[in-house]
């Protein structure tokens, strides 16, 4: 029997103008899988994310989410992005913050704001963050800020969780424990993960996408000193390190 | 104090134009709350000084110029909607383009009708107690389609204010939501023009709203707060104007201003002493 991979990238090619940031990408995340993808700035991790999500069309190629085109797919897909993209003065809710993540699954009227609000909840304690639902969104640090993105990606009940540098503002420790969390939601949801650090996520991810214009891809257990000198270029050498993570 | 208020008993002018602050409050409460999160107060000057080239058209074809300041800003709202959305690149000189052009239309369109002169300082100045009945009618016709508009599509407009790439990602057809509401803000322009003129319409657009934002934790809750600043800022300006016989607009900003300031510094000392009562229990801990 033939079953649809969870993202499927075939042949795509993508520029900016005349520059070219992506060539011939070939990619199939199979359902389950928790994939990291790394490379150097400006190597097309987030060109390659924002086609996955179908804010940008391939120029040459074809992807297919969850056997749909990426913009049919959307509403199965939660997204956390490098950077909040909002002001931290806005006045707004983590409650709201989140119940946002489902706009576009249901209409305004009052009783599907309920449902809003209980599935806010619920997301909320997923990442163990239910107790901040009615803070203020600018009052949140770092990890709590984090979590709260991610709980706007998962109460819409995706299918694939797709994160861009998760952990890129943001201590060793609270980094531990997002990357534990990640670890439980993959036992049901298919996860792509860009970062930099190609050591750490080699502890919890089970494949690397090794992205520098084009891409390659290995088991974790294969990425070595020398794989990390070709995609970065220059003598870059890996330091294995583990993180303590305190109680 | 007591003055205005027996007088507003019997004056049917002042009655108006008591009426017609508290409308417009409505408008500046909702759409400058929109504003002031959206960080677009410059797109809504743009709006709000193009406006004159319709006003200035209405009077020289003899409309109603309130009709040609709607039409304009409306026109005005698209058009630096669209650029914003498709050209991104130098943005604010467009808008500062269409600003001084609108502004240009108007003054000639003006110079060109016969006894221009008094119109002109009232469209650039405002003056509430020139309010007609049909014109209070039109601006609670316009206040009922913003609270309308803004009540239906609470959730988008949200959203697209809140974080437009994730509002994307959800599907929310951005763009459309986007010119809506800068037409929104085209309409609360128009309202606010009769109160204070277009060239003090901006400060009474953002600074009630901007005051709500020192407090308030909700968009909805900002909204309401700015709305009760706002009538608070027309009515005060009003009875003073009265009073001391000088012209309202300028009062109500004043009030707005003076309040504005005192509030931002509040605000800033209340932060600093929570940030230094916060670190103080952090070294005891």
């Amino acid at each position: 029997m033939h079953i649809n991979p969870a993202i499927l990238i075939e042949n795509v090619s993508f520029s900016y103008g005349e520059s070219r940031v992506l060539e011939q990408i070939n990619l199939r995340i199979a359902s389950g899988e928790f994939i990291g993808l790394v490379g150097p700035n400006a190597g097309g991790k987030s060109t390659l994310l924002k086609l996955i999500l179908g804010l940008l069309k391939p120029q040459v190629g074809r992807i297919e989410v969850l056997g749909q085109t990426p913009r049919q797919a959307a509403q199965r897909i939660g997204y956390v992005s490098q950077f909040p993209t909002f002001a931290r003065d806005f006045p707004i809710t983590v409650a709201q913050v989140v119940a946002m993540g489902r706009i576009g699954m249901n209409s305004s009227w009052r009783w599907q704001r309920t449902a809003n609000q209980h599935a806010a909840r619920l997301a909320l304690a997923e990442v163990e963050a239910v107790d901040l639902a009615e803070r203020h969104i600018g009052s949140l640090s770092g990890g709590q800020l984090q979590r709260v993105l991610l709980a706007r990606a998962l109460v819409g009940k995706p299918k694939i969780l797709i994160l861009d540098e998760p952990t890129a503002n943001i201590d060793q420790r609270v980094e531990g424990d997002i990357f534990q969390l990640l670890a439980t939601l993959n036992q049901h949801l298919t996860i792509l993960l860009v970062s930099h650090d190609i050591a750490f996520i080699s502890e919890y991810v089970s494949r690397v996408a090794c992205l520098n214009r084009t891409l390659i891809y290995h088991d974790t257990d294969a990425v070595d000193d020398q794989i990390i000198s070709q995609l970065y270029g220059g003598h870059i050498r890996r330091v294995t390190h583990r993180h303590v993570i305190h109680e | 104090m007591s003055e205005f208020i027996f007088a507003l008993l019997d004056n049917r002018f002042l009655q108006i134009a008591l009426l017609a602050g508290l409308l417009a409050s409505i408008g500046c409460g909702v759409m400058g709350t929109f504003v002031v999160v959206k960080r677009i107060a410059f797109m809504a000057g743009g709006i709000a000084h193009s406006v004159l080239g319709g006003m200035g058209a209405a009077l020289y074809y003899h409309f109603d110029p309130l009709l040609g300041a709607l039409f304009a800003a409306i026109v005005a709202a698209l058009f630096i909607g669209t650029v914003r959305l498709q050209w991104k690149a130098q943005e604010d000189t467009l808008i500062g383009a269409l600003w001084a052009i609108g502004m240009a239309i108007g003054i000639l369109f003006i110079a060109k009708t016969p006894g221009y002169t008094t119109d002109l300082m009232s469209f650039l100045f405002g003056n509430i107690l020139f309010v007609s009945p049909r014109e209070l009618w039109l601006m609670a016709s316009l206040d009922v389609v913003l609270v309308v508009t803004v009540a239906v599509f609470y959730r988008q407009f949200l959203a697209i204010t809140f974080d437009e790439e994730f509002a994307r990602l959800r599907g929310v057809p951005v763009a459309f939501f986007y010119l809506l509401l800068l037409c929104l803000v085209a309409i609360t322009v128009v309202l606010l023009i009769q109160i204070v003129g277009l060239i003090l319409v901006i400060a009474l657009l953002t600074l009630p709203a901007a005051i709500a934002g020192h407090y308030m934790r909700e968009l909805a809750s900002m909204m309401i707060a700015a709305t009760l600043l706002g009538s608070v800022f027309t009515t005060l300006g009003l009875g003073v104007s009265y009073q001391a016989d000088l012209p309202a607009g300028p009062i109500m900003i004043l009030c707005a201003g003076c309040v504005y300031i005192i509030s931002a510094m509040l605000r800033h000392l209340l932060i600093g002493y929570r940030a230094r009562r916060y670190a103080i229990r952090a070294l005891r801990d």
